[in-house]
């Protein structure tokens, strides 16, 4: 088991020295990754700003509720739900959204060009099929992920407002000088580097499970899987050591 | 001309390929036979480097190609087409995007002369007005044309077909069968072909290499093959009823 993990672990890496070996021709990775900004990005618009909407109603209520108390001015509902936006939902919980989504999307397409040979038609021509296929879509989540990020924060600052003071448990300007007390513009940096890291875990971690597969339709799947598990492990993993190294 | 000396491979522990030599010559169409799961696609994957051989040579003219690293064998590369089972064409491109992939990646030709050669290459496999269409909309029989059309848009010394037949109903099979033999004479390449499909064999075996278990049983061509002595090969050249009808009226 443990030498599995560490076969796996180091072919990991040399996977990714692979990927970030210099492109055959730069004019053709560009289009890839503008091709992939739109596969990998834009098209995760909507799942961002549905599930961001309504986490921040949800964060908005829950902070009210269990901020039922005369000594807590009820401004601070604003704040909490400001701060974890920011420093966790936004950042981490939306990364494990599109490790789901995107992550099996990348292990599935990637897997079924290697079961289709595919892969071994790039490599009969002599380009560097790691490096053709994996770094488009790297670069691709490393640009548009932090836009990801700060259009969930929007939105979920946003889903609070509007449900909190539909339902009533804050009022408009309450929550609004809420989530401008005390702000502290640090956190922001904070959740956007710690995107960055889930964007490459999500992107390389499920290209090798994709790029591994060997057999047909059932192990594309089974590896599709794997690429959501191991990225989501990662991001929680990595998530604790940036806290720590960012915020102490 | 491709040489093979003398390889072996071994994967999971199990043997599947044994002392193998032979020779490939240009302007000829090369056949490997031999039943399912004997080393035909293994033996053609380790002949174009998409698999490390355990022991042996491969000989590309004067080159020795199995010991050449990544960046060496990619000149080699170029000069070799593939046309796989499954044709492995591009699933997001289209049948142009597919043709003109290997121009786009290695030449400095501009668009327009990108195009020509491609529409050369598609006329060539009689596929017309189909530049726009996505594998997912060809049949069988068109998605390994177009597979042949991009095989030799680079002009290549070198064409490996692995099982170009399979899948395809008779007809076609032949079509395809003639378009190999045709295009290896025009660009006088060195082609190798893996096949099952004794039409093949009878039409096209300028060539042909029996494997069985990984070994070379038998070497021969097609006019040689139905006088043979070698049981293993009789077991696979006869094995359905016609091939035996005909070999007993021979007799």
């Amino acid at each position: 088991m443990t030498f599995r993990f560490l076969s796996g672990f180091g072919a990991y890496w040399m996977l990714l020295g692979k990927v970030f070996s210099r492109p055959e021709k730069p004019v053709i990775y560009y289009r890839q990754t503008m091709k992939e900004l739109v596969s990998l990005g834009l098209r995760s618009i909507g799942i961002v700003i549905i599930i961001s909407f309504f986490m921040g109603a949800v964060i908005t209520l829950q902070t009210a509720y269990n901020t039922e108390n005369p000594i807590y001015p009820t401004y601070l509902i604003g704040l909490g739900a400001r701060d974890s936006i920011i420093l966790e939902f936004s950042s981490t919980i939306v990364a494990l959204i599109l490790a789901g989504k995107v992550g099996s999307n990348i292990a599935s397409e990637i897997g079924t060009m290697r079961i289709t040979e595919q892969i071994d038609a790039l490599e009969l021509m002599g380009v560097n099929s790691a490096s053709y296929i994996i770094l488009p879509k790297v670069v691709a989540t490393l640009i548009f992920n932090p836009f990801l990020t700060l259009i969930s924060i929007i939105t979920g600052i946003a889903g609070g407002w509007i449900v909190g003071t539909t339902a009533g448990v804050i009022t408009s300007s309450d929550y609004i000088y809420g989530i401008q007390y005390a702000f502290i513009p640090y956190y922001i940096t904070y959740a956007l580097i710690k995107t960055l890291f889930f964007a490459f875990i999500i992107t390389t971690v499920s290209s090798y499970h994709g790029y591994i597969v060997e057999g047909g339709s059932l192990e594309v799947g089974r590896a599709s899987t794997k690429a959501v598990v191991y990225s989501s492990v990662f991001i929680l993993l990595v998530n604790v050591i940036l806290t720590q190294l960012l915020l102490s | 001309m491709i040489r093979v000396e003398n390889i072996s491979l071994s994967l999971g522990g199990r043997e599947v390929l044994k002392d193998v030599s032979a020779v490939f010559e240009p302007g000829k169409t090369n056949l490997i036979i031999g039943k399912s799961g004997s080393g035909k696609t293994v033996f053609l994957k380790c002949i174009v480097g998409l698999l490390e051989i355990d022991s042996g040579a491969i000989w590309y003219g004067d080159v020795l190609f199995n010991k050449l690293d990544f960046r060496a064998r990619k000149e080699i590369r170029k000069e070799m087409g593939m046309l796989f089972q499954g044709s492995a064409l591009f699933d997001s491109m289209t049948v142009e995007e597919n043709v003109r992939f290997p121009l786009d990646m290695f030449t400095t030709m501009s668009y327009d002369e990108k195009l020509e050669r491609v529409n050369f290459c598609l006329e060539r496999v009689n596929i017309t007005d189909s530049n726009r269409l996505l594998p997912s909309e060809l049949s069988g029989g068109m998605k390994k044309r177009v597979a042949i059309a991009r095989a030799i848009a680079m002009k290549p010394r070198y064409l490996f077909c692995d099982e170009p037949n399979s899948g395809l109903d008779p007809k076609t099979s032949i079509v395809i069968d003639e378009l190999i033999r045709e295009i290896t004479l025009e660009l006088n390449m060195t082609t190798i072909v893996n096949t099952h499909d004794m039409n093949s064999v009878m039409e096209n075996g300028e060539k042909i290499i029996f494997i069985e278990e990984g070994e070379k049983c038998w070497e021969g061509n097609k006019s040689q093959i139905l006088q043979s002595d070698c049981k293993l090969l009789n077991e696979f050249v006869f094995a359905n009823a016609l091939a035996k009808q005909l070999k007993e009226s021979a007799r």
